[in-house]
């Protein structure tokens, strides 16, 4: 038997923007890695350091604030030594990125060895004054935690840093063509480093969300591959930051549709709807058309060469 | 990624130990370092010891052994092992590091410990909540269903939306005892309720259980029972703010006495302690133990304030009915989903019908899983 009406279609739009902020976040951080020619195949070891630091910053600080605060700086961190590897060392970027993953996994779950099962503090919601009382809007989109609008506004701010500023003008030309930056004088390596910590950072602020709002606990192996849907959803996004939105949302609504269904009642196996999310994503990205990656995407930089 | 390490309460020798496990070297050391007249248990858990529930609990029957036996018994557990082809790597090591007896916690590693325990005759194997034995492999599990019954009863009066939400873990036997004991109880008391389940595939998973959870909440479910091992679910309840809650396998007390108001406890310590005992008497046998609220094995926690009076004190009755025996959760009539009678007037459940339960009672919807 099957009770559509139970779903309610203004909490479901709620929660999808909830359950697609860590992929937003991660992904948005990878955009601008890609845009400036790297590759990083580290998003999900940065995620869960990120994860596990904000966990333990919170749980000693008492602060949510400084929890994000340190997750950020403990996936950029992690990240530096991918950029120190591939942009100084020239190490090749798809070895060195899976390497990251593996060595976060690892390294999160030694970090968080002694805060599993511990309570995180509950980090409020924050409604919009007047306009989360707008009937159905309201509840939809300015009933959340900071968390999600600070996910919309890095968007906001990375589209309008990439489009209409100088520094992001830089920081695209290095990843087309970086011979040619360099002979117009750029620091290739510096702002390949630069972009390469905020990568990290954004990423590192996706975990902390997982193991401070949403779960919100810490335990091994919380990201679940988060890391590597947010890599999947810059190549579906053609590396543009409103359609990264879009797509980080599609696959929220999914994931949250899915259990959705199944808690009404739907008589579609359950391993056909945890596949769906997954399915989704392949599907949207043999269909789409993908854009044309950075031109000097994944390859590395050295002055002499 | 799985992470396997062994750790026993020796602390820093056996953490040199564990560094060294994996090397042939080290496992000739280790094989020789325990000496013969101490007796060695292990454990093989699912979760990590700090997830609040199931493992938590096999963990504190553990530290009861240790407490009881003193230097004449030495502990080892390995903690979150998926079920699968490393159980059976993890047992194996746990032999070849001396162990006498060793306790596989968890459905998923029937397989393994059936054919580790067929490598190693020596060794006696005590595997919970499976179905298969041999002539050095025993099993033992407790009749969850029971504490259900006194959880489906509150939760069927304390339901104002009529719908229980219920997060199963996988489809097997001990679950959907468990959904359908609920199920009858709270109907019982409250033939408008509904329940709506929702499988999560996996013992802990604290990130999907809170999803569940939240999913469930969401379409009007004011009570979550769940068959998963963490503290998830009920940290989305209480962020909900007007949700009950059950404790599963532990007390999950910190949550009490709202959202959490009562709750279904594994006390596996008298049994863990009996069995290491038989195996320094050398009397250990194969067996198949399968005990309740009656045997202590199965507790429930306490029933907090926030549950009226006359639904505490009716839920104790029952109780006292279970534990004198008297009353079996599973007594007729009961009527399958498809219509189809199961238990006439004044019956009650065999064990046989209760170890391979794979249909639902009348009244609920949806489909299991095959």
């Amino acid at each position: 038997m099957m009770d559509l009406s139970a779903i309610n279609p203004i909490l479901l739009l709620a929660s999808l923007m909830v359950a697609a902020t860590p992929i937003l976040l991660a992904a948005i951080g990878e955009l601008v890695v890609e845009r400036a020619g790297v590759l990083n195949l580290g998003v999900e070891g940065m995620m869960i350091t990120g994860a596990v630091c904000g966990f333990i910053v919170t749980i000693n600080a008492g602060s949510p604030l400084l929890g994000f605060a340190g997750a950020a700086l403990g996936g950029a961190l992690l990240a530096l030594v991918f950029g120190v590897l591939t942009q100084v060392l020239l190490s090749n970027q798809v070895a060195t990125g899976l390497a990251l993953t593996l060595f976060g996994l690892g390294f999160a779950a030694l970090l968080g060895q002694g805060y599993i099962g511990i309570k995180a503090p509950v980090i409020p919601k924050w409604p919009v004054p007047v306009l989360s009382d707008i009937p159905v809007i309201g509840p939809i989109l300015f009933n959340h935690d900071p968390v999600v609008y600070l996910g919309i506004a890095i968007i906001a701010s990375v589209w309008a840093f990439l489009g209409y500023s100088r520094a992001g003008l830089i920081l695209r030309a290095v990843g087309e063509n970086h011979d040619a930056a360099h002979a117009l004088g750029y620091h290739v390596i510096r702002v390949r480093l630069l972009a390469i910590m905020f990568g990290g950072a954004c990423a590192g602020l996706g975990g902390a969300y997982l193991s401070l709002v949403r779960v919100p606990q810490w335990t091994e192996g919380l990201t679940a591959g988060a890391g590597w849907i947010a890599l999947a959803i810059v190549v579906f996004a053609s590396w543009r930051p409103w359609r990264l939105l879009l797509g980080a949302y599609l696959f929220g609504g999914v994931t949250v549709l899915q259990l959705n269904l199944q808690a009404a009642g739907m008589a579609i196996p359950v391993a056909y709807l945890s596949m769906a999310p997954y399915l989704a994503t392949i599907l949207v990205l043999v269909m789409m058309r993908a854009g044309r990656a950075p031109g000097s995407l994944a390859q590395s930089f050295h002055a002499s060469r | 990624m799985p992470r396997v390490e062994a750790l026993t309460t020796k602390g820093m020798k056996m953490k040199f130990k564990k560094l060294l496990a994996g090397t042939g070297i080290a496992l000739a050391l280790a094989t020789g370092a325990f000496a013969q007249d101490k007796t060695t248990v292990g454990f093989v858990y699912v979760g990590p010891v700090g997830d609040g529930g199931w493992t938590y609990e096999h963990d504190k029957g553990r530290q009861a052994v240790e407490a009881h036996f003193g230097d004449a018994v030495e502990t080892v557990f390995v903690e979150s092992v998926p079920e699968g082809p490393d159980a059976e790597r993890v047992i194996t090591q746990m032999v070849l590091q001396g162990a006498d007896l060793i306790f596989t916690t968890s459905f998923g590693y029937m397989d393994a410990t059936i054919n580790v325990a067929e490598r190693f005759p020596d060794v006696k194997f005590e595997h919970a909540t499976g179905y298969k034995t041999a002539d050095n492999v025993a099993i033992y599990n407790a009749r969850f269903y029971e504490g259900r019954a006194i959880q489906g009863h509150i939760a069927g009066q304390m339901t104002e939306s009529n719908i229980v939400g219920y997060i199963g873990s996988y489809p097997i036997p001990e679950v959907i005892q468990g959904i359908n004991s609920a199920f009858i109880h709270a109907r019982e008391v409250n033939p408008d309720v509904e329940f709506r389940v929702v499988w999560a595939y996996t013992w802990f998973d604290p990130a999907k259980e809170a999803e569940a959870a939240t999913v469930l909440i969401e379409q009007g479910a004011d009570v979550i029972l769940q068959h998963t091992d963490s503290t998830a679910p009920q940290a989305a309840a209480q962020a909900a703010g007007n949700v009950v809650t059950f404790g599963q396998a532990s007390d999950m007390s910190e949550f009490a006495p709202f959202p959490r108001v009562s709750s279904i406890i594994d006390d596996w310590a008298p049994y863990y302690i009996a069995r290491t005992q038989a195996v320094i008497d050398g009397t250990w046998e194969s067996t198949d133990t399968w005990d309740g609220i009656p045997e202590g094995m199965v507790s429930i926690g306490e029933i907090t304030e926030a549950v009226p009076a006359e639904v505490k004190a009716s839920a104790e009755a029952m109780i006292a009915a279970i534990r004198a025996g008297e009353y079996h959760p599973f007594t007729g009539p009961l009527t399958r989903q498809d219509g189809s009678v199961w238990l006439a007037e004044g019956e009650t459940a065999s064990d046989g019908d209760l170890l391979g339960m794979n249909f639902y009672v009348e009244g609920l919807t949806g489909d299991i899983p095959q």
